[in-house]
């Protein structure tokens, strides 16, 4: 069993990082939030901008990043007049046990009062947290999220089967691996349902991928159907274009659908693969799947891709060998040897595994090493969710 | 150099070119473990990132890339062939085309 060095968390979840989380639960007090948080270090601000109304999926979000394990502890910093109040946020986080505080502009007499408080927590944090020490625990502590963005011909011929042989790795472990984007599994619903563990599951795997086929089709776009260029690129069926992007998750059987909207918010329960109900859009798609509790994040990208993650290291890998030559900067791995075949699609996913319990360990990626703090909260149109008989 | 294409899974009919490769050109299939499973004789150009069979397909039988069923084959087709929508459809939905009142 390969082990990992994380920090125990009162709730007995395992962070790999320890940050101090300004979190604004409007955009409202993002900019004071920002301020306070780049003073100190260690500290990280995210904010969402939906508004200041107490939408459940927005809360989700926000308390999920939150109570996420490499999270170490909360500033709720609010304005004071949102429907959305800090204690909204610090309520949900509160049961975790870890230490959270929060601050109200209004109440405390603007910013600069406000941001002496804040400062003086945020320090004792900071020096509170230096002193903690890691311990072993084994990677079946570990939920691992997979994203992609910026595909190309080689995605599906390397970077994403490369990953899934981590997910399979990392799942045989006992680990526990999620993947989203349902709009990138239009055309394998029968595939993906015939992995789901029961038939309950297997309803809501379709279920999950016809709404999403609904939403395009409502927007005037038909996405069933092959472009010409999909075709010259090699692609001769649906199936095969979504095969490429699903195999991303690797093959192990779909626990169930994870839903972050009106109704419920889901975490994996159990370990194995899950799928997320969310979106194609990369920096929110992979903030859902921290939320609901990844520590660590595999992003493929065959045109290269700049991205990080406010909360969760995130692994960026390219199938593409030029790729990684222009863009060694942002990208960690080159899974672009299978092409040459001077390295098989079984070694650089043994390769891409032990990256992610390096990472695990506190080694940092290249996003993490220039700073990069991407954080997005996604939220879909209620209204029109509801004219698609969605809700 | 000798042109590489890759067997994504080992239950796959198909492999999957690593460049442009010209008829008569030597041609390696690597398997998921990285071994050479077949040099097929190469009839007809196959383009960067196309399919090739890899074992003899009846007609009507199963494309099987990344493990999974991708496609139904429409005509008999010879180890080392080219593979794409003149000789494979979909088993869900039709390739090209586009549905009535939808742009």
């Amino acid at each position: 069993m390969t082990q990992f060095m994380g920090y125990a968390r009162p709730d007995k979840s395992v962070g790999v990082r320890n940050h101090l989380l300004v979190l604004a639960p409007i955009d409202c007090s993002f900019e004071p939030a920002k301020k306070i948080a780049a003073q100190v270090d260690g500290a990280v601000a995210v904010t969402q901008y939906h508004g200041c109304g107490s939408d459940p999926v927005i809360v989700n979000t926000l308390v999920g990043t939150a109570l996420n394990p490499n999270v170490a502890a909360v500033l709720v910093l609010g304005l004071g007049c949102e429907t959305l109040t800090v204690d909204t946020v610090a309520d949900g986080v509160r049961p975790s046990g870890k230490p959270v505080e929060t601050l109200v502009l209004q109440q405390e007499g603007g910013t600069l009062k406000t941001q002496e408080k804040a400062l003086r927590i945020l320090q004792r944090w900071a020096q509170e947290v230096a002193e903690y020490r890691p311990e072993p625990f084994p990677v079946s502590k570990l939920i691992l999220a997979v994203e992609c963005g910026g595909s190309d011909a080689t995605s599906g011929l390397a970077a994403n089967p490369a990953v899934g042989v981590a997910c399979d790795k990392l799942i045989d472990e006992g680990g526990t691996v999620i993947f989203s984007e349902p709009q990138e599994m239009i055309g394998t619903q029968h595939i993906l349902a015939r992995r789901a563990v029961n038939k309950r599951v297997a309803a809501d795997v379709y279920k999950m991928i016809d709404e999403d086929e609904a939403r395009l089709k409502a927007r005037g776009v038909d996405s069933r159907w092959m472009s010409a260029g999909n075709i010259d690129g090699g692609l001769t069926t649906i199936e095969e274009k979504s095969l490429g992007a699903i195999r991303k998750g690797g093959t192990r059987p779909i626990q169930g659908v994870l839903q972050n909207n009106w109704d419920r918010f889901d975490r994996p329960t159990r370990p194995g693969l899950w799928l997320q109900d969310g979106t194609g859009w990369d920096v929110p798609s992979v903030t859902h799947m921290v939320a609901a509790g990844a520590q660590v994040v595999c992003f493929t990208s065959g045109q290269g891709s700049t991205t990080g993650h406010a909360i969760a290291p995130v692994i960026k890998i390219t199938g593409n060998p030029i790729t990684y030559q222009q863009m060694e900067d942002n990208m960690d791995i080159n899974a672009g040897t299978i092409l040459d075949g001077s390295e098989s699609l079984n070694s650089v996913g043994q390769r891409i595994y032990q990256t992610i319990v390096d990472t695990a360990n506190g080694k940092k990626t290249k996003a993490e090493a220039l700073g990069y703090r991407d954080y997005i909260v996604f939220c879909r149109n209620r209204a029109a969710e509801h004219l698609l008989g969605h809700c | 150099m000798v042109k590489k294409a890759i067997q994504i899974d080992e239950k796959d009919n198909v492999a999957t070119t690593t460049g442009e490769v010209e008829v008569g050109e030597q041609l390696e299939v690597i398997s998921p473990e990285g071994k050479v499973i077949l040099k097929p004789k190469v009839a007809e150009p196959i383009p960067f990132g196309h399919k090739l069979a890899i074992k003899p397909i009846k007609n009507g039988e199963n494309i099987v890339k990344y493990g999974e069923v991708i496609g139904v084959a429409t005509q008999p087709i010879k180890s080392g062939a080219w593979v794409n929508t003149h000789n494979v459809g979909s088993a869900r939905m039709p390739t090209s085309g586009k549905e009535e009142g939808v742009l």
